[in-house]
């Protein structure tokens, strides 16, 4: 297959379960079973060069399990992931691990936690380029942490200050421009502005698609945010209790949501210029992880739910020209 | 009559090297049964303010100067006992994060019963009777059940709403709501508003609603208060404020909002950052960063003054 037609990375069937039983002692004496979390259930996804997937869904829905499966925090328990046609999780645990390392990079949501407040900003941007190797002259190096700083619209004098000197928006560039130093080609982005206020989310986020423009990276988006997300998608991903619901181009989802958790979402946000009125509020709460209703498990909240969505799981279909998981949509009651 | 008035109100927090103003002048006032939104950016003053009303100024901040008036009367520097009492029973109080303003050793019974009976004189038993209604006011199912159940029970927006039936237990006729919905999913921030607004209605409470997000103050509030560096930039009818913002700032704020309704390739960013509180710039605090600022913006500071249908601090709109 041509490089050109391949997507730069292809998640099939990710899966990662974590087991939260309580200790070895009380499951023997209370004889309480073992307990499996299933935070991501059989994912599958593409992301083509130089484009971006957003993936939303509210609390506890496997986004951010996600994104640690894509960098490689988390191995999955099963299912695959193929960066530019190789067996990522192979590659991170060979000799290779450390290119392809250099390839992936991720931004946290938290710019208070993910810098270290004892070191210098030119240590933070500057340490992958010493860990990978690339760039060893000092002199060099600092020139080359300089260019990284103001491809974020930082000043290169700001990598003798420590993080503390720095507002929030200003540490989430740093970030930015720390993932940004080994060159990657994908970066992974755990909800980058939530964190943020609105007039500095806007800096970031600007600042995030003029670097995808003039580097052609390809990110993969999370965020609990519709608004953000159809600013900065290409693609949305809505997912729930670990799977993927609806899998669509940013301008249908948008325009034509089809599985009733994407509309539900929708109606939930609210409509700014109309003051006064009232959203309709999603009815009820995403249901205990532990232990999730029977077949599609969005099927407590669903105004349409018949006997078939309580018993028999959706499986992700092409439907009326977008990825969904409905009985509803696929036997045409919506 | 207003039920709240807030007169040249000025906090300061004193420190080594001077003295730090953070809220800065501030006036405005609530209406009995009015929803008024304060939304700002961090740091400008909207919390501060609300802790200044409720009384609960973090030392070593202070009111310097100015007052603050509940039906008239001064409640700025009464003693911590009396204003003990103003606290729950005249204003309720409902703060972000639900898991730490409810105490976690006790049921959630027995702290609305311990605030019901701290502020009206009732029997345990009728408290308890008061407490399951207000359960079931707050649509907690199984109320009669769920009132011996503890914090970690419940679900975040379960626990949300235990929070708002504590701070309505004894009737107050203000609350003061501070980021009540930030910490939840969008989903169930849709159902705490719709029960805050619900309610409120119902008893005739006013609300002092404090958040960033300008999506929850265009669908609860009446009027809303836009804050910017200590002070008041921009005050009126949330949907004027909204459409037809007149202050720079306000306008700023709304077009680095993206749209969920429409596709831009680039969000509008005011450029540079809050000042800090020791680097307050001369004349309008915003000048820096204002796209439209003129002489007079770095020389003297300007105090609201009446701009189209709202009231804006903003020399534009000087006649």
């Amino acid at each position: 297959m041509p490089d050109q037609a391949r997507p730069l990375v292809q998640a099939r069937d990710l899966a990662k379960t974590f087991d939260v039983s309580a200790p070895w002692l009380n499951r023997v004496l209370e004889r309480r079973p073992r307990q499996l979390l299933h935070a991501v259930d059989g994912v599958s996804f593409d992301i083509a060069k130089g484009k971006t997937l957003a993936l939303v869904g509210e609390s506890g829905c496997g986004k951010s399990t996600v994104a640690r499966l894509l960098v490689g925090l988390y191995e999955p328990t099963r299912g695959g992931l193929q960066f530019d046609g190789q067996d990522a999780h192979a590659a991170f645990k060979s000799s290779q691990g450390r290119a392809l390392r250099r390839r992936v990079q991720m931004i946290f949501q938290d710019p208070y936690a993910s810098l270290n407040p004892r070191w210098l900003v030119e240590d933070i941007v500057g340490e992958p380029l010493r860990e990978h190797g690339l760039i060893t002259d000092p002199a060099r190096l600092r020139e080359r942490v300089g260019e990284l700083l103001q491809s974020v619209g930082l000043s290169p004098l700001d990598m003798a200050k420590y993080p503390h000197q720095f507002s929030g928006g200003q540490r989430q560039r740093i970030s930015i421009a720390r993932a940004l130093a080994t060159e990657p080609e994908f970066l992974v982005c755990d909800e980058p502005t939530s964190a943020l206020d609105v007039s500095v989310q806007a800096q970031v986020l600007n600042i995030m698609k003029d670097l995808q423009r003039q580097q052609g990276l390809t990110y993969l988006f999370i965020s609990h945010n519709l608004a953000v997300v159809r600013h900065v998608s290409d693609e949305v991903g809505v997912m729930y209790l670990g799977r993927l619901v609806e899998l669509a181009d940013k301008h249908t989802l948008f325009a034509n949501p089809q599985h009733p958790y994407t509309r539900m979402l929708l109606d939930a946000i609210p409509k700014m210029h109309d003051t006064g009125k009232a959203r309709t509020p999603v009815q009820g709460e995403v249901p205990n992880p532990l232990n999730p209703p029977s077949g599609c498990a969005f099927n407590p909240r669903c105004p349409l739910a018949n006997d078939r969505c309580r018993t028999e799981r959706p499986q992700l279909l092409d439907l009326r020209g977008v990825k969904v998981a409905c009985h509803a949509v696929e036997e045409g009651r919506v | 009559m207003s039920l709240l008035q807030v007169k040249n109100l000025v906090v300061e927090f004193p420190h080594r090297r001077g003295t730090l103003r953070a809220l800065d002048d501030i006036s405005f006032d609530i209406a009995p049964g009015e929803i008024l939104g304060v939304v700002g950016e961090s740091g400008a003053g909207k919390s501060l303010t609300g802790a200044s009303i409720i009384g609960l100024l973090e030392p070593p901040g202070r009111i310097a100067s100015g007052q603050i008036l509940l039906e008239g009367e001064r409640i700025d520097h009464l003693p911590h006992e009396k204003m003990r009492h103003i606290r729950g029973r005249k204003i309720g109080a409902i703060f972000q994060d639900p898991l730490t303003s409810l105490n976690p050793l006790y049921t959630v019974g027995r702290q609305l019963v311990e605030t019901i009976r701290a502020h009206l004189p009732v029997d345990a038993a009728e408290a308890r009777r008061q407490a399951i209604a207000l359960l079931e006011d707050t649509g907690i199912p199984a109320a009669a059940e769920r009132i011996d159940h503890y914090p970690h029970q419940f679900s975040g927006g379960m626990r949300q709403r235990v929070v708002i039936a504590l701070a309505l237990a004894a009737q107050p006729q203000l609350i003061v709501a501070d980021e009540p919905t930030t910490a939840l999913d969008v989903s169930i921030q849709a159902q705490i508003i719709q029960l805050l607004k619900r309610l409120c209605r119902e008893r005739g409470a006013a609300v002092m609603l404090i958040t960033h997000d300008m999506g929850v103050i265009a669908e609860t509030c009446d009027r809303v208060a836009v804050m910017y560096a200590g002070r008041i930039a921009e005050i009126g009818p949330v949907h004027e404020v909204i459409n037809r913002s007149a202050h720079p700032y306000t306008q700023g704020l709304m077009a680095a909002i993206p749209d969920i309704t429409e596709d831009r390739e680039r969000l509008h960013q005011i450029d540079g950052a809050m000042p800090r509180l020791n680097a307050i710039p001369p004349g309008c605090a915003y000048n820096p960063r204002c796209p439209r600022a003129f002489d007079r913006c770095t020389a003297q500071r300007p105090d609201l003054m009446n701009a189209g249908a709202t009231r804006a601090a903003c020399w534009l709109h000087d006649a």
